[in-house]
């Protein structure tokens, strides 16, 4: 398995992705900057997390239209897997791969802490490690993660079971308190249509190794490496 | 030419910022504030003297990356420069 990671400037969870991902392929992933208009040949593309452009005009905007994301669309609209976490689920909904927007925190206040998540769906190739219904503990760390769309989106989100993991308490039950950010309906992350590009703003790489007190996030890529291999 | 553009917040879209304005203008003791909505305003210098070219300029700026219309509406004034 080949993976590139795409590198914006203010990026800062692209080291913490390559080391997950290192990790789980046995191989360092490709590090691509934003302003390269050619991308390795991938089986997976990370968007890491971050402040890519400063957060100017809003979160992954500018990022958005980087050259290096022409090429990335491209390739999401052919089937490759696109994982964007936190910065990069922001660069996805503006790019428009995946539908919605992340706004500012009801509250207003940059959330640095972990939270439980409910496991949707395990058919992807980034879940089939986890269970169904499964809580698991991923950091978030973030200000603009609320996340909003239309209802009949949100509607069409559950419909196409399209929801991949929802903020919920330690029983797995997803409630108004779990909720750290004001989301839609507690949604942490959802997917395209056919299951291969996902986006979420909790940090799956941030919890993948024993040393940093969490291995939750290593399913993640251990699920991308069995899948993809 | 000149545009000014204004971009808001479209109406039913939760706005935590206009309500912590709001929040602080009442304990300011503007009691009469019956609501706040916070947008953003851009000036783009377009060199462009037909006004109806900088208008369709404008508008596809706009659409493409000065607003993001699931959630904004945007407007906008074209002056001379």
């Amino acid at each position: 398995m080949k993976a590139s990671v795409i590198v914006f400037p203010g990026s800062n969870c692209d080291r913490d992705a390559a080391v997950a991902l290192h990790t789980a392929m046995g191989r360092a992933p490709a590090m691509v900057w934003h302003g390269d208009s050619e991308l390795p040949k991938s089986d997976l593309i990370v968007l890491p997390g971050g402040f890519s452009y400063g957060d100017y005009l809003r979160s992954g905007a500018m990022a958005a239209h980087s050259p290096v994301m022409r090429e990335v669309i491209k390739r999401a609209k052919a089937g490759t897997p696109v994982l964007g976490i936190c910065n990069g689920f922001q660069v996805l909904t503006e790019s428009g791969l995946l539908p919605g927007v992340l706004m500012r925190n009801a509250t207003l206040r940059f959330i640095c802490k972990d939270v439980l998540l409910k496991v949707e769906r395990n058919d992807t190739a980034y879940a089939r490690q986890y269970e169904v219904g499964e809580v698991v503990r991923f950091p978030i760390a973030h200000k603009d993660g609320s996340y909003f769309a239309d209802e009949a989106t949100l509607d069409r989100l559950e419909g196409e079971n399209r929801v991949a993991f929802r903020y919920c308490d330690a029983s797995g039950t997803v409630t108004p308190d779990a909720n750290p950010n004001g989301s839609r309906r507690n949604i942490a992350g959802i997917y395209n249509e056919t299951g291969t590009v996902l986006g979420l703003m909790p940090h799956p790489e941030r919890l993948a190794d024993a040393a940093l007190c969490g291995t939750d996030g290593a399913k993640m890529f251990a699920s991308l490496v069995e899948t993809l291999h | 030419m000149k545009a000014r553009i204004t971009i808001t917040l479209k109406p039913g879209v939760l706005d935590p910022q206009g309500k912590a304005i709001q929040g602080a203008l009442h304990a300011l003791g503007f009691g009469s504030v019956g609501g706040v909505r916070q947008g953003k305003y851009i000036e783009v210098e377009v060199d462009e003297s037909d006004p109806e070219k900088a208008r369709a300029e404008i508008e596809r700026m706009c659409e493409q990356l000065l607003a993001n219309t699931i959630i904004e509406n945007y407007a906008y004034e074209l002056e001379a420069a």
